[in-house]
C-alpha cells in the first residue's frame, strides 16, 4: 500500500490518471444529480433553445433540437462504462481460459485452440464488429457482442504466451509432483501469476473499448436514439462543423478525457504490480 | 534380502520425435531397499532426472514417450496402475525435492497456503488451522524456530536456505515410503548446501524414508547414500555399497568422474583424458562381483 502511494506520488501522469478516471465514473454513477436537465437523456425536444453556443445554463450548448449537451455526456459515460464493463467482464474470463488451457497441456490442444485464435485475430476488429452489427440489430446488448467477440483474443494471446513460461517454473512441476490435477495447477497455481498481467491489460483496454464502441456507434451501428452516444454524438455534430463545434468538440473531449484516463492508470498499474518485469 | 521399496529391472526410455526414436535410458536395473538411501550419480544429460520422472509416474502419460522394462513400487507394476492411482502415490508414498527452493514455491501464495495444499493430499479435510499446528512442528524439525513467521512469510521474503528448509519439510510432511531428491541444493552456495544436507539425512534416518538421491556431486554422495549407482549416457556402469566404490573405483567413467573433481588444494581444474571410448565398458557391480577384473 505504502509502495501504491508513492508510486502515484512519484509520478504526477498515474495521479492525473486516478483523477480522470474518478471523475468520469462519479459523473456516470451521478448523473442524475449532477446533470442540470436530466430528462435530456431521451427523445426530448425544446426548439426554443436548439444548437445554442456554451452559455448559461447549458454550458457546452446545445444539440440540434435543443437538449443540453453536457447532460447528455454524463449519461453517455454510463453507457460506456456499462459497454466496457460487460464487454471486459465476458471476454476476460472466456479468453484467460482458453489462454490457460493451450498453455498448460501443449500439443493438439494448444494448436486448435490457438489457430482459432488466431482467425479472429486476422480479421481487421472494427471489419469484425461491423459485420456482426450488420447481421444483428445495432442495439446496445448486441454491440457488446460484437465488441467482446473481437476482444477475448487478445487475453488468450496474452494469457497464453506467459502461461507457456510459468509452465517451466519449478513451483509447476512441484505442485504436479504432489498429485495436483491439471486444473489445479491451472487455476490456482498458474492463473494468480497471470493475474497482474491481465489486470493492467484490462485497464488499458477499458479506454480502447469505449473507443472501439464510440467508433461503432460513430458509424451507426452502435447505441441508437434517442440513448446518448459519445460516438453517435460525434457522428451527429460533425456535418455542422466547424460552425456549431459544439456539437463535436464535447463529446470528443469526453472520449479522450475517458481514454486517456484508463491509459494512464493502466500504466501506473503495471509499474505497482510489476507486470512488466 | 526383504522385499525392495522400489525395484526397477532394465528400464528403457526413448521418445519419439520427427526423426524417429531418440533413446534415452538403455535398460537401467536399481533397487532401494526400505528406508535405504541411494544415490544415482552421473554427469548431464545422463538420464538421472528422467528416470526419477518415471519413478513418479509423470513420463507415462506421455505420448512421445516409449518406456520398456518395468518399474515395481512396493510390490506394484507401475505400468499397471491408471493414471489415477499414479497420482494418488505423489504427495503422499512418494515425494521429491529439486533443485532450486525458490523457484519450486509458488511465488504468490504464502508458505502456510502452500503447506496446507500439501497436507490436504493425505487429510483432505483438514482446517488451516490444524494444517499450520502440523507444519509448524515439521518445521521445528528442520530447525526452523520461528515457524510462524516463515509461515506467513511469501517465498521470496525468505533466503534460499531458509526456502530448502521448507522445501524439504514439506516433502517430508505426509511422512512418505520415498523421497526423490534432485540435486537437492544446487542452486544454494556449499556451506547452505551442506546444512541442508546434514538436516535432511537426520530426518530420513529418523523417519524411515528411503532416498533415491540425484546427483553429480561425488562429495555430497560419499556423505549421504548408503549405496551408489553410476550412470552414464542412459547405462548403469558401476554400482556398489559407498566406501566400496569410493575406495576402489573400477569402471573407467567413474574413475574419470572422480578425477574431475576440482581439488581444494591446488592444481585447479584437473585435466580430463578426452578419451571416451573406454567409458563404455560393461556394468561393474561390487555387490554381485559381475565385471570383477
Amino acid at each position: 500500500m505504502k509502495r501504491t502511494i508513492s508510486i502515484l506520488i512519484a509520478n504526477p501522469l498515474s495521479l492525473l490518471g486516478v483523477v480522470l478516471v474518478a471523475t468520469v465514473v462519479l459523473s456516470a454513477l451521478f448523473a442524475d444529480f449532477i446533470a442540470p436537465f436530466p430528462e435530456h437523456r431521451g427523445a426530448v425536444v425544446d426548439f426554443a433553445n436548439f444548437n445554442k453556443a456554451p452559455e448559461w445554463p447549458y454550458i457546452m450548448g446545445t444539440d440540434l433540437v435543443g437538449r443540453d449537451i453536457f447532460s447528455r455526456i454524463l449519461y453517455a459515460f454510463r453507457i460506456s462504462l456499462i459497454l466496457g464493463v460487460v464487454v471486459l467482464a465476458i471476454a476476460v474470463p472466456i479468453g484467460v481460459t482458453v489462454g490457460l488451457v493451450a498453455g498448460y497441456f501443449g500439443g493438439w490442444t494448444e494448436y486448435i485452440l490457438m489457430r482459432i485464435t488466431d482467425i479472429f485475430l486476422s480479421i481487421p476488429p472494427l471489419v469484425l464488429a461491423m459485420s456482426i452489427m450488420g447481421v444483428l440489430e445495432p442495439t446496445l446488448a448486441n454491440g457488446m457482442l460484437a465488441v467482446t467477440v473481437m476482444w477475448w483474443p487478445w487475453y488468450t494471446r496474452l494469457v497464453y504466451n506467459i502461461t507457456r513460461s510459468e509452465r517451466e517454473e519449478g513451483y509447476v512441476l512441484a505442485a504436479e509432483v504432489i498429485g495436483a490435477s491439471p486444473l489445479h495447477v491451472i487455476f490456482r497455481e498458474i492463473l494468480p501469476n497471470c493475474v497482474p498481467a491481465v489486470v493492467t491489460k484490462m485497464t488499458l483496454d477499458l479506454g480502447f473499448v469505449i473507443l472501439i464502441a464510440s467508433s461503432l456507434s460513430f458509424l451507426g451501428l452502435g447505441v441508437q436514439p434517442p440513448t446518448p452516444d459519445l460516438g453517435s454524438m460525434v457522428a451527429d455534430g460533425a456535418k455542422y462543423l466547424p460552425d456549431s463545434w459544439w456539437l463535436t468538440v464535447f463529446p470528443g473531449l469526453a472520449i479522450l478525457v475517458a481514454v486517456f484516463g484508463f491509459n494512464l492508470i493502466g500504466d501506473a498499474l503495471r509499474d505497482i504490480l510489476g507486470a512488466d518485469q | 534380502m526383504s522385499r525392495p521399496l522400489l525395484d526397477i529391472r532394465n528400464l528403457t526410455l526413448g521418445f519419439k520425435g520427427w526423426t524417429g526414436v531418440t533413446e534415452v535410458l538403455h535398460g537401467i536395473s536399481l533397487n532401494i531397499q526400505p528406508g535405504e538411501r541411494v544415490a544415482l550419480v552421473g554427469e548431464s544429460g545422463s538420464g538421472k532426472s528422467v528416470t526419477a520422472r518415471i519413478v513418479l509416474g509423470m513420463l507415462q502419460s506421455l505420448r512421445s514417450a516409449r518406456i520398456g522394462g518395468t518399474v515395481e513400487f512396493d510390490g506394484r507394476n507401475l505400468a499397471q496402475m491408471s493414471r489415477t492411482e499414479r497420482q494418488q502415490l505423489r504427495g503422499t508414498r512418494i515425494s521429491m525435492i529439486f533443485q532450486d527452493p525458490t523457484s519450486s514455491l509458488n511465488p504468490v501464495y504464502r508458505i502456510g497456503t502452500q503447506f496446507h495444499e500439501v497436507l490436504k493430499r493425505e487429510a483432505p479435510g483438514v482446517s488451516y488451522r490444524e494444517a499450520m499446528k502440523r507444519a509448524a512442528e515439521i518445521l521445528h524439525e528442520v530447525s526452523i524456530g520461528d515457524a510462524e513467521r516463515v509461515l506467513n512469510s511469501y517465498p521470496f521474503q525468505l533466503s534460499g536456505g531458509m526456502n530448502q528448509r521448507v522445501m524439504i519439510a514439506m516433502a517430508l510432511a505426509n511422512e512418505p515410503d520415498l523421497l526423490l531428491a534432485d540435486e537437492p541444493g544446487t542452486a544454494l552456495d556449499v556451506t547452505v548446501q551442506t546444512q541442508t544436507l546434514d538436516l535432511m539425512r537426520g530426518l530420513v534416518e529418523q523417519h524411515n524414508t528411503a532416498v533415491l538421491f540425484i546427483s553429480h556431486n561425488l562429495g555430497v554422495v560419499r556423505e549421504f547414500a548408503d549405496r551408489v549407482y553410476v550412470i552414464y549416457k542412459g547405462r548403469i556402469v558401476e554400482h556398489g555399497p559407498t566406501t566400496a566404490l569410493f575406495d576402489d573405483p573400477r569402471h573407467p567413467y567413474t574413475r574419470a568422474l572422480m578425477m574431475a573433481v576440482p581439488r581444494l588444494t591446488g592444481g585447479g581444474v584437473p585435466d580430463i583424458d578426452d578419451d571416451a571410448s573406454a567409458f563404455s565398458a560393461p556394468l561393474v557391480d561390487h555387490l554381485s562381483g559381475e565385471g570383477r577384473p
